[in-house]
């Protein structure tokens, strides 16, 4: 075991994986020399060189476009993209092209393409640096979602993102990349890519989050618990496919659920788990679906972001409705 | 919008008189070009006229059957035959092409079955093909995406570490004047250039983007916009199936032996509508296409063949003949082209197995069952 920080485990898990498979690349802005803003590239151009670990352009749509390039001449590109907020040039290429070239040629084409976008806000940044474009990619067939929450999935879950055949949009939850856990670096022994994990058994209410606000669920939880109320946490790890079974399976058994993430509740991932759930669980629901995320506004300057992103309170406020419901 | 906006339009004369490489007037007279000797042998020309007259065949025979209601549309390569065939014989087998939707010709050089493309005009794929079987990729339909795919592709050539050896591979990006205006387009330029990637740019500048001309998309000739990214720039005459044979080839050859990318503007003309449903008479005047239709390029080959008795009156009847039984298989084919099974549109969404298109499919073939059952 290996004390890791979130960022420290994704830097391992390309590392690890980069190791493995010499067709493996690693490109972005400032990925190389710097390591990366949030340096979780860092040492890899060093130690993989400079074809391996590309420093490109300031071009996302050329990034993501010259890593289908890449895939299509068999190589497996990890594209880092700064900033949730600059994935959206690059996001033709990646609804147009990435996303269906599989499908366009019959299943001829296999574009193993990770696109790896730091997400959430909470970090005090400008504008277009705390966003949650999650449902845009949910929304697009062809496209593998998943969001890590904690050093060891971050590990994991990268490697196992580069290894998978279809493209993979791998959110990282930029506020989170300092928090620590033990890591078995040696270990393969993973959770499945798409499969949600319970990360706190509970009775009463089941949570439902990802990425950054697994830990606010946790410690929403955990203040539950001194009120007697006991709240089944699930990390969704992926939301295309969505492990629905997971969620089915509490949900049955609490008949309360709250969604939460820092994305818009409007059109917002909940809505697709909150449908989906009323579809399999209508029976057993005690209380509608409740949502907690962001509001449907921009993302507002730092000094309020605190107001708009979902924190203990608020998710407590929604588990106290389904009560009163 | 102010006066300035026309600026350019009339009086810039290097946008409509162009200074470029031809080897073949339209007449049919053979030039010299100091930097593109090319010498080909009577059977090699004999071969270009057959691709020529072919593809123009096929394309007739494709509009016809779009106007008879059996594709959805087509997007005629009519007047771009040289610009095509030229620059798709100059490739060696192990080069890479990333095509348009416009690239028939190419498709024919590479070999990719005919019908396949009339696959995705029918709409009954949105491709198909294998492209590493012809190294021929799908065809790309939003405008200037494949340039970039292209540049990766020539940076993972480059990283294979196969430049300079026989197994060295160029790729070719096509790609038309108004995608020139698109940022792929111009960000493929730079990740080529600062990578110093083995590619080929190749520009058919039809003069036309659907209804805008060319004077909307560049106030400079486009093959000088190379010079702003580093790397050279070459204006062809696009009408010529010599002078784009001879210069794609050196193009493809620098490619290949590491020197970096090259833009080729294939000067032609658009003869026909931009796709089967659009209507140029509404944009421009009769009278350019006239003086264009002077410039055909597959008549002045058979000048060419004729003044040299390379060909007699035979062997244009036999290339004629095989044209026409070509576009009798080709509308055959399209015609009896089964419809995808509606299921079908579950698959190969992933590579891998995607429990929502397991779960929707089940769906689906459920309900459609349920129709049978209550007809029986």
């Amino acid at each position: 075991m290996t004390t890791l920080t979130l960022g420290k485990a994704m830097n391992e898990g390309l590392r690890k994986a980069m190791e493995n498979d010499p067709k493996v690349l690693v490109m972005g802005e400032d990925v190389g020399k710097l390591g990366g803003v949030f340096r979780i590239t860092d040492g890899l151009q060093k130690d993989f060189g400079e074809e391996r670990v590309i420093d490109t352009p300031l071009a996302e749509s050329g990034i993501v476009g010259t890593a289908i390039g890449l895939a299509l001449r068999g190589y497996r590109p990890v594209v880092e993209i700064q900033f949730d907020g600059f994935v959206f040039p690059a996001a033709d290429q990646i609804i147009t092209q990435l996303a269906k070239m599989h499908m366009r040629s019959l299943g001829k084409l296999s574009l193993p393409v990770v696109v790896r976008i730091p997400c959430g806000g909470g970090i005090g940044a400008v504008e277009h640096h705390s966003e949650s474009p999650e449902a845009y990619f949910t929304h697009t067939a062809g496209l593998r979602v998943v969001a890590c929450s904690n050093p060891v999935d971050a590990y994991s879950m990268i490697q196992q993102a580069i290894a998978s055949p279809d493209p993979v949009i791998f959110f990282e939850p930029k506020r989170r990349y300092w928090e620590k856990a033990e890591v078995d670096v040696e270990s393969t022994d993973w959770t499945p890519l798409h499969s949600a994990t319970v990360v706190r058994p509970g009775e009463h209410v089941t949570l439902l989050a990802y990425g950054p606000s697994v830990k606010t669920c946790l410690e929403a939880a955990g203040a539950a618990a001194e009120e007697g109320r006991s709240l089944e946490v699930i990390d969704l790890r992926s939301l295309n496919p969505l492990d629905i079974g997971t969620v089915v399976e509490s949900v049955d058994r609490t008949g309360r659920c709250v969604v939460v993430h820092e994305a818009p509740v409007y059109n917002g991932f909940g809505a697709e788990l909150a449908a989906r759930i009323t579809e399999r669980c209508f029976y057993r629901l005690e209380s509608p679906v409740l949502r907690v995320g962001g509001f449907s506004t921009p993302y507002p300057p730092s000094r309020i972001e605190d107001q708009y992103l979902p924190d203990l309170d608020r998710i407590l406020d929604a588990v106290d409705r389904t009560f009163a419901w | 919008m102010t006066i300035d906006s026309v600026r350019g339009a009339p009086d810039t004369p290097e946008l409509a008189e162009p200074e470029l490489v031809q080897l073949l007037t339209p007449e049919g007279e053979r030039v010299e070009h100091p930097d593109y000797p090319l010498d080909l042998s009577a059977e090699e020309v004999r071969d270009l006229y057959r691709d020529l007259v072919n593809v123009r065949r096929l394309d007739l025979e494709s509009v016809a059957l779009t106007r008879q209601g059996e594709l959805g549309l087509w997007a005629s390569l009519l007047g771009q035959e040289a610009a095509q065939i030229g620059s798709g014989r100059a490739l060696s087998e192990n080069d890479m092409v990333f095509p348009t939707y416009r690239e028939h010709g190419v498709a024919w050089c590479r070999g990719v079955d005919q019908l396949k493309l009339l696959s995705m005009f029918r709409g009954v794929t949105h491709g198909g093909w294998d492209p590493a079987e012809h190294n021929f990729h799908l065809y790309t339909v939003v405008i200037g995406s494949q340039t970039l795919h292209a540049t990766g592709y020539a940076m993972g050539v480059q990283r294979d570490g196969v430049l300079g050896t026989p197994s060295a591979a160029a790729t070719i990006a096509y790609f038309g004047d108004g995608a020139t205006s698109q940022g792929d387009v111009n960000e493929s330029f730079v990740f080529a250039s600062v990578f110093n990637a083995p590619i080929v740019f190749f520009c058919q500048n039809n003069q036309w983007a659907i209804s805008e001309p060319l004077e909307r998309q560049s106030r400079i000739p486009l093959y000088r916009r190379a010079q702003g990214y580093g790397f050279p720039g070459i204006r062809v005459d696009g009408n010529d199936v010599f002078a784009c044979l001879a210069v794609t080839r050196k193009a493809l050859e620098n490619a290949r032996t590491g020197q970096g990318p090259t833009l080729i503007e294939a000067f032609t003309y658009r003869m026909g509508a931009h796709t089967t449903t659009d209507d140029p008479t509404r944009y421009r005047l009769k009278a350019e296409e006239e003086a264009w239709k002077l410039k055909d390029p597959i008549e002045r080959v058979k000048a060419y063949l004729v003044r040299n008795e390379f060909a007699d009156a035979a062997f244009f009847q036999k290339i004629e003949d095989e044209a026409k039984q070509t576009a009798r298989e080709l509308r055959e084919g399209c015609l009896s082209m089964p419809d995808p099974k509606p299921l079908s549109a579950f698959e190969h969404v992933y590579a891998e197995p995607h429990p929502l298109m397991t779960e929707e499919q089940e769906q689906f073939a459920a309900y459609l069952a349920s129709f049978e059952e209550e007809a029986r």
